[in-house]
């Protein structure tokens, strides 16, 4: 009976399982500013991602598993400008938990740290999905992770003051290696300033900025509206007069469009990692940009 | 190259001055190639200076469009209006076309009261189905508040949801105060706006006249546990279906749930509940035929205890639900109901009669929704009820229980141009009345303009 109890209650703990106390809990958004939290946390931080990079972090709905982990987080580290408006307002309030509330510590919005870029002067949907505040896919400069970090590694120290020295020295390791990296990305990249792209969606605005890549056309008629075959047939047409050397698109975004625009333009169709776990080589940051940069230079040569 | 003007004078004078005399005619070649060789040298300057020009402009330009990220400064939100909540409007119209009328609507064996089942009859034709508006904000650090109207198409506007909640209390709770829709089942506290078909279930309707909502408190609690478990408590006014307003201090309405909810992989997510509402109704009059086939008013006075087993399961490739996802749920109601009936109040048969009445009552609806291509879902929904065991004590000769069991089956396209827009056709097969199938078409628009909604689960 004690035993048959014991049991029940090991595989009770085993389902339920009780989140780590003695760790920080982070809830990320999205994976970049999960892995980014891993570089500055190390074994002092438990992250979940709410979103991996299949999946279009705006068009996410408020799953119970997210609110279970709202509920225990004691940081949620989001993108902010609206790209998550569906479903964390939904988090924060039904989770019961007071630390994350926007304006506490424990709500950290990675685009209050950059330099917004594609600001809307006027705001209508029949624009399309545009965000009052800016380009929301700012994880795709690296230099923007660089501002980020440092603005991350501070609330970390804010909020677990006990371990702020280890947060501040894997702040200044992080810094230096990602400066370095940047560098070295740049010097691979070189050969790709001033080229022509297409792209899926409107969400490569800082990557195009970083490495002087010219955006010549959109396959989404409007931010967030899918392709359509009018639309294509017209961007086909552009390109004959504006070629272009690639047609880019991101690990959600529907393969179709840029596959049927890279067939008649014969440019190649190149999916990008568009976060952390977008690619086999995108395990962390510093793979992800490797890989973006690699996959640009391979489809250019 | 374009020779300037100068240059081609000169050399169309260089032959007749050739021919004036011969000694001439070195220093005049001499003459005439130095003046070339000065142009060529200014017009080599010119361009030269015009590449040099053309590269500076270029590398400004690239300066202006590769900004260096920077922090950013922080405008300053300026106005007194700059504290406005969130507005969001919610636009809705129907064209239906229903092969029996609906004025004589009813659902057998199921007492609904007149002012419920009018509330479920569908105008024929074209309509305004309901409208709502919403108000939204957080009021300060520890309360968020919302309201919503909705504006019914003959022109009334009622409160559909006017409450409080907090958003400070620590330990995973939530207090709610104010008129809500209740916590109980999966699709009670979804507005209209967001049900995959364009009507309330079979059984939401006989159990719950379509929704059920009160005016009261909720708590919840959510288990700090990486899995999703959720309690919640209601007490409440009950003065809607199947409770009845009451003149009494206390609650007319008690209510308890329990979801419990995860992933299983990433493509897949579900969540499944227990709920229970416990209403009392005192003089709910509800018309019926009875066994002499006349049309007579009769009143309930009791308890309703009401059982909801609900569950959800949803997959989308890698969670990706853009291209293609699948939606299924389904729920279990069952009801005991026990206490007095009063038979024909008006004495309009064979005169008025109380005595003791008690049903067991239950009924269920399965629906699938399958999104097969960007903006199009095609959705199935199939459901009955069983007017189960009723004991109509001293009135059993007077009243006759049914033994039908009412059915439906549905089946919707709809196409979403964006989130905020959805045109959907349904055609159904409607068997709520004994002995009559009711053909149903219905074609209907639900947009949302304002503030974002929300991506519930």
């Amino acid at each position: 009976m004690i035993r048959y109890a014991r049991n029940t209650a090991a595989l009770l703990l085993a389902v339920f399982a009780l989140p780590s106390f003695a760790a920080l809990n982070i809830l990320a958004c999205e994976p970049e500013w999960g892995a980014l939290a891993q570089e500055l946390g190390g074994d002092k931080v438990t992250v979940f991602s709410a979103t991996n990079a299949f999946q279009d972090p705006h068009h996410i709905q408020a799953k119970p598993s997210l609110l279970a982990r709202a509920r225990n987080a004691d940081l949620v580290i989001c993108t902010g400008v609206q790209l998550e408006v569906g479903w964390l307002p939904i988090l924060l309030k039904q989770a019961g938990n007071p630390k994350i509330q926007e304006g506490q510590p424990g709500y950290f919005e990675a685009a209050k740290f950059v330099r917004m870029l594609e600001v809307p002067t006027s705001i209508d949907r029949s624009l399309g999905d545009v965000h009052p505040g800016g380009n929301p896919h700012i994880q795709m400069d690296p230099r923007n992770i660089a501002l980020i970090a440092e603005g991350l590694a501070k609330r970390l120290a804010e909020i677990d003051a006990a371990n702020s020295t280890v947060y501040q020295a894997r702040y200044a390791s992080f810094a230096d290696r990602w400066k370095k990296a940047i560098a070295e990305w740049e010097r691979q990249a070189a050969p790709l300033r001033g080229l022509n792209i297409v792209v899926h969606h409107k969400a490569f605005i800082y990557l195009e900025n970083w490495l002087g890549l010219k955006e010549v056309a959109t396959l989404e008629p409007k931010p967030g509206v899918e392709p359509t075959s009018g639309h294509l047939s017209e961007v086909l047409a552009q390109l004959q007069r504006q070629p272009a050397r690639a047609v880019i698109r991101s690990t959600y975004n529907d393969s179709r469009g840029s596959e049927w625009l890279a067939e008649r333009a014969k440019i190649p169709a190149v999916l990008l990692p568009f976060t952390v776990g977008g690619s086999d080589q995108a395990k962390d940051l510093f793979g992800f940009f490797d890989d973006v940069i690699q996959r640009l230079l391979m489809a250019t040569k | 190259m374009r020779l300037p003007k100068p240059l081609l004078a000169a050399l169309a004078l260089a032959p007749t001055i050739a021919i004036a005399a011969d000694n001439d005619l070195q220093t005049l070649r001499e003459e005439v190639a130095r003046m070339r060789e000065s142009y060529e040298k200014r017009i080599q300057d010119l361009e030269n200076r015009l590449a040099q020009a053309e590269t500076k402009v270029s590398t400004t330009e690239a300066k202006v469009a590769e900004s260096v990220p920077q922090a950013p400064v922080a405008a300053p939100v300026a106005g007194t209006n700059a504290f406005n909540p969130d507005v969001s409007l919610i636009l809705s119209g129907q064209y239906s076309n229903l092969s029996k009328d609906s004025a004589s609507y009813r659902i057998t064996g199921f007492h609904l009261p007149n002012d419920t089942l009018d509330g479920l009859k569908a105008n024929r034709g074209l309509s305004l189905t309901e409208s709502e508006l919403g108000i939204s904000a957080n009021i300060d650090h520890l309360f968020y508040g919302a309201m919503l109207f909705s504006i019914h198409p003959d022109n009334s506007v009622s409160t559909e949801e006017a409450f409080i909640q907090t958003t400070a209390l620590p330990y995973g709770l939530t207090l709610k105060a104010g008129r809500h829709y209740s916590g109980i089942g999966y699709l009670n506290e979804q507005h209209a706006h967001t049900w995959d078909f364009v009507d309330s279930p079979l059984a939401y309707r006989a159990f719950l006249g379509g929704q059920f909502g009160s005016d009261g408190v909720q708590m919840r609690w959510l288990a700090p546990t990486d899995t999703f478990i959720e309690i919640g408590a209601e007490l409440g006014r009950g003065a809607n279906y199947p409770g009845t307003d009451r003149n009494k201090n206390g609650a007319g309405s008690a209510a308890v749930f329990a979801h419990l909810g995860g992933d299983v992989g990433i493509s897949h997510s579900w969540r499944a509940g227990l709920s229970y509402l416990g209403t009392s109704a005192r003089d709910r009059k509800f018309d019926e035929l009875d066994a002499t086939s006349t049309s007579v008013t009769n009143s309930f006075a009791g308890n309703s205890r009401l059982l909801i087993a609900d569950g959800v399961w949803k997959w989308a490739p890698n969670g990706n639900a853009s291209v293609t996802n699948f939606k299924l749920q389904g729920e279990y109601l069952r009801r005991t109901e026990s206490g007095d009936l009063t038979y024909d109040t008006n004495a309009a048969s064979l005169g008025t009669a109380t005595g003791h009445y008690s049903g067991i009552q239950s009924g269920w609806y399965l629906q699938g929704v399958y999104q097969f291509a960007p903006k199009w879902r095609v959705g199935l929904r199939a459901e009955r009820l069983s007017t189960g065991a009723i004991d109509y004590g001293v009135n059993s000769s007077s009243l006759l229980a049914s033994h039908y069991a009412p059915s439906a089956h549905a089946l919707m396209f709809d196409y979403n141009p964006s989130e905020f827009s959805r045109i959907r056709l349904q055609f159904a097969q409607d068997k709520s009345r004994e002995g009559i199938t009711d053909n149903q078409i219905f074609l209907q628009y639900q947009m949302s303009l304002g503030a974002h909604g929300a991506h519930k689960f």
